[in-house]
């Protein structure tokens, strides 16, 4: 079971507006552990230079993780969810994530391979403000490990 | 938050503060509901176990965070990371106690890159173990 390698470069909808909330900021970096005040203080973070609260930097996962969920669900995408580990992950950040947000993560399949009998699937997902402007781009290694 | 670091005070060779995190499944439970991932591989010793794992796990994503953690409280800001990227190796087992596991997170300045950035280098280990490979931040310092 090998995934095909037309599947390259193949892209998807973007999904529906993510509005990024205070609050929801303030829990995933609680979830860290961290109490940097630039994820709780509106203040604290315009003194450091931020319009508003900024998200920690594996924060865009919360958006990213379900975008590239509807690329292994794409019914001519192969590969047994049920064995499937996450194998690397990478972020690269136009600008920080920030309270107020209304962004929109578009999925893109960026190369397939098999390795030992694993299945290979590295996605992108590039998000944006509904306006268009870049903020991230979430590069997800996923690993179906072969049987046996 | 700490004072920001400045790109005039670092060189290669560097290194960052070794930070160490300790890891129990109720931190397991607060990251699932932050970050929507609901595998119950993170919760269930049932279901873990039922794949071939030794136990519940921690997400990976956790111990990325915990380790990006590291890097933007050396920083002194989180929006100075401005590429992050890890490669899961071998998974954090928590066990069903009071103290859970622990994580330990070590940084060193690889290279020195224009603009002010510097790529760090990180050594991510749990029980003596190594658990990301090429763990590695472009941070941009002021």
């Amino acid at each position: 079971m090998a995934l095909d390698a037309g599947l390259v470069g193949r892209s998807y909808p973007p999904s529906a507006v993510y509005e990024v909330g205070r609050v929801k900021i303030a829990e995933f970096a609680a979830a860290l552990g961290s109490s940097d005040p630039v994820h709780l203080d509106v203040e604290a973070a315009r003194a450091a230079g931020h319009p508003d609260v900024v998200a920690p930097p594996t924060f865009a996962i919360a958006l990213t993780l379900s975008a590239a969920g509807v690329v292994v669900a794409d019914p001519d995408v192969d590969l047994d969810y049920s064995r499937v580990v996450h194998g690397e992950q990478r972020f690269v950040h136009h600008r920080p994530i920030r309270a107020g947000d209304r962004l929109v993560a578009t999925p893109t399949i960026e190369a397939v391979r098999s390795m030992g009998g694993s299945d290979l699937l590295t996605t992108r997902v590039d998000v944006t403000t509904e306006d268009g402007e870049p903020v991230c781009s979430a590069t997800s290694l996923l690993v179906a490990r072969g049987e046996g | 938050m700490s004072a920001r670091v400045r790109a005039a005070d670092v060189a290669v060779g560097t290194e960052l503060p070794e930070r160490v995190y300790p890891v129990t499944r109720a931190d397991l439970v607060r990251y699932a509901g932050a970050s929507g991932d609901l595998n119950p591989i993170h919760w269930s010793d049932r279901v873990a176990t039922s794949v071939g794992l030794p136990g519940v796990i921690a997400h990976g994503m956790l111990t990325m965070g915990l380790a990006g953690r590291a890097v933007s409280d050396w920083a002194g800001d989180p929006a100075a990371l401005v590429e992050y990227q890890v490669r899961f190796g071998r998974p954090v087992v928590v066990p069903d106690d009071d103290t859970g596991a622990e994580v330990t997170v070590r940084g060193r300045v690889a290279a020195v890159l224009d603009e002010g950035r510097v790529r760090v280098d990180l050594t991510v280990t749990s029980g003596g173990e190594k658990v990301l490979s090429l763990a590695r931040a472009v941070v941009r310092l002021s």
